[in-house]
């Protein structure tokens, strides 16, 4: 098996297993625990969110499950590959591939046109610019942007940067999508807008999507919740069965 | 990905015109003063290059062209006496004073030649004939001369007379030759006339010019010469590089001019270095997120070198092209003087490699200190 594909699961199956993890920053005399003793499952063809307090540790699991920040101890599997057992440059790897991002900033780069932005994570596998940006141009149809496709970031409104990176992170179809605070810089309608056309576009047999908000509003586009509180998971249930305090 | 770092750049106009402005003064500065200063150099020779004859003889203590010890014509029969000479013919060279019709004085370089053979003649003559300087009181004047007359109100031309030390010199020819170093017009005539011109001294001639039989070298003659007693030889081009050297060395000028270059390397430095960084810094967060979607370190240093040497390869182009344009016509009016060899766009494109090289160090010292997890915060 390619070292940077992840196997390939049916719906239902487990995408992401995250088993006792810790993860520590140290900070003086008094090292923070940001994550202590985690243990968490995400499945395919579901939209998984942690939700919970700012501070509480949402964002530093999702950065040790995509492997952008190594953990202290405990192991994660995406994709039946354990990314402790891979080197830094075959995690890059693997996170090229099969993993997409969503970043609460959107991260468009404001120098490049739309369609630019989202074939970069094709460019970044070797494809020819042509053909990342036909593909790159056919998601941003899908998206609804098919006009603004040489438009410039700053030149689209939020909600229209939203559906940029979504559709930046679908680009290359990855079996992983992670989306930080998605509506966190938008508005209540644009929010919801965002997250049909992420649960519509990114939901699907074999793929995984992991959302980490803070939105109660948002909560009903999830099939499981995970909820985390002081760097633990307190509560991880079927979406239909989780109460919001 | 490196089609995407040039779109980055290009489409950062502020920053990216900054970057080629400083760049292109830093390689103007560079470039423009190394070439005046060689072109400087180029005048301090300009006596071996009129002159052109391969072998050198000078008193023992000479040091380079423009330094005269009067020798004895005597010693004219003892170069011709060395094995291996196939020719040996006096030279004087000398600043002399012109006083012009309307009374007014000009020092020119006046210069003897062998009567018999003219050897050390002017390259180019522009008008008349060189065998006309067997005429009475005959010089031939150089065009640096004519263009000094002419700012004084007088035109020169075949038949003008002036004096030199209050004897008569009349042109019977003009010529072009290369510059001198402290801007003085050449005035050719013969050697014997030469004399009689310059003011009397107990030795008179300046050097002895020589020429190797075939077979012999240049150098093994000028060996041969320097055993001679009080005598010393050079071959042609090390007296041109003796000369430059001497003012290298005992002049402040390459102190002047390394200055003017060490301003262009800091302003470059200062300039792109930090219009770099600041290129960097705005866009650390999108580096972030090409670093999380998978950017491997050496792809992100290959798109942030390319940015940085493709600034420098415009800046170098366009500040070594404007120092061509300066060259190109500066040498029509022969001030300030201006030599642009192959090492000096050589040496300013080592300095530009070296300053990109610095701007994109500390650029990607930022960003190899980059968490990808940064993106999340």
């Amino acid at each position: 098996m390619n070292p940077h594909e992840a196997s390939s699961a049916g719906s239902g199956s487990v995408a992401v297993a995250v088993r006792n993890v810790t993860k520590i920053f140290p900070n003086g005399d008094t090292p923070t625990y940001a994550l202590r003793d985690v243990s968490f499952e995400a499945r395919c063809g579901e939209l998984t969110m942690i939700v919970g307090p700012s501070g509480c540790g949402k964002t530093t699991l999702l950065s040790v499950i995509c492997g952008t920040l190594a953990i202290d101890s405990g192991s994660i599997d995406v994709f039946g590959r354990n990314l402790g057992s891979m080197s830094a440059s075959e995690v890059t790897g693997f996170r090229s591939r099969n993993v997409g991002f969503i970043f609460q900033q959107f991260n468009l780069i404001p120098t490049l046109t739309v369609v630019e932005n989202v074939s970069i994570p094709l460019i970044l596998q070797s494809w020819n610019y042509r053909k990342a940006e036909e593909k790159a141009a056919a998601i941003l149809e899908d998206v609804g942007l098919g006009a603004r496709l040489r438009s410039f970031p700053k030149q689209l409104s939020g909600g229209q940067q939203q559906r940029v990176a979504i559709s930046r992170a679908l680009v290359h179809d990855p079996k992983l999508i992670i989306c930080d605070e998605p509506t966190a810089s938008l508005d209540a309608k644009t929010g919801h807008h965002a997250l049909e056309l992420l649960k519509r576009s990114a939901c699907a047999p074999g793929r995984c999507v992991i959302v980490v908000t803070h939105d109660s509003r948002i909560f009903s586009f999830a099939d499981w919740i995970a909820e985390m509180e002081d760097g633990r998971v307190v509560k991880s249930c079927p979406a239909a069965e989780y109460q919001h305090a | 990905m490196l089609r995407i770092a040039l779109l980055m750049l290009f489409r950062d106009r502020a920053k990216y015109m900054m970057l080629i402005v400083g760049l292109t003064f830093c390689s103007l500065l560079m470039t423009q003063q190394a070439s005046v200063f060689c072109g400087l150099m180029l005048w301090t020779s300009a006596t071996v290059r009129n002159i052109g004859a391969k072998v050198w003889v000078f008193d023992a203590k000479v040091e380079q062209v423009n330094e005269v010890i009067p020798l004895r014509e005597i010693e004219v029969t003892r170069v011709r006496g060395v094995p291996g000479v196939e020719w040996a013919v006096p030279l004087y060279v000398g600043i002399e004073q012109a006083r012009l019709s309307d009374g007014s004085f000009q020092n020119v370089q006046l210069v003897g030649l062998d009567t018999a053979t003219f050897v050390g003649r002017p390259m180019q003559i522009t008008k008349g004939r060189i065998e006309d300087l067997r005429l009475p009181d005959a010089v031939i004047i150089d065009q640096v001369g004519i263009d000094k007359f002419r700012q004084k109100g007088i035109t020169i031309d075949i038949g003008t007379t002036f004096e030199i030390n209050d004897k008569t010199a009349r042109v019977v020819a003009l010529c072009h030759a290369n510059r001198s170093f402290l801007g003085q017009p050449y005035v050719y005539t013969t050697y014997d006339r030469a004399l009689q011109f310059a003011k009397p001294q107990r030795k008179m001639m300046s050097c002895v010019l020589a020429q190797p039989k075939p077979g012999v070298t240049s150098s093994e003659l000028a060996d041969r010469i320097s055993k001679l007693p009080g005598l010393r030889a050079y071959e042609r081009d090390d007296l041109f590089w003796n000369t430059i050297w001497w003012y290298i060395k005992n002049t402040g000028i390459p102190i002047s001019f390394g200055t003017v270059v060490l301003m262009g390397v800091i302003v470059g430095i200062a300039i792109a270095g930090q219009t770099f960084y600041l290129f960097i810094l705005d866009n650390l967060r999108y580096l972030a997120a090409l670093k999380a979607m998978g950017a491997r370190m050496p792809i992100l240093a290959a798109m942030v070198f390319l940015q940085s040497f493709s600034v420098g390869f415009v800046g170098f182009g366009l500040g070594v092209g404007l120092t061509s344009i300066f060259g190109y016509k500066v040498l029509q009016i022969e001030q300030p003087p201006f030599f642009m060899p192959w090492q000096v766009p050589a040496f300013v494109a080592v300095i530009i490699i070296l300053i990109c090289c610095f701007s994109a160090a500390i650029g990607l010292r930022q960003i190899a200190k980059l968490e990808p997890a940064v993106v999340f915060k």
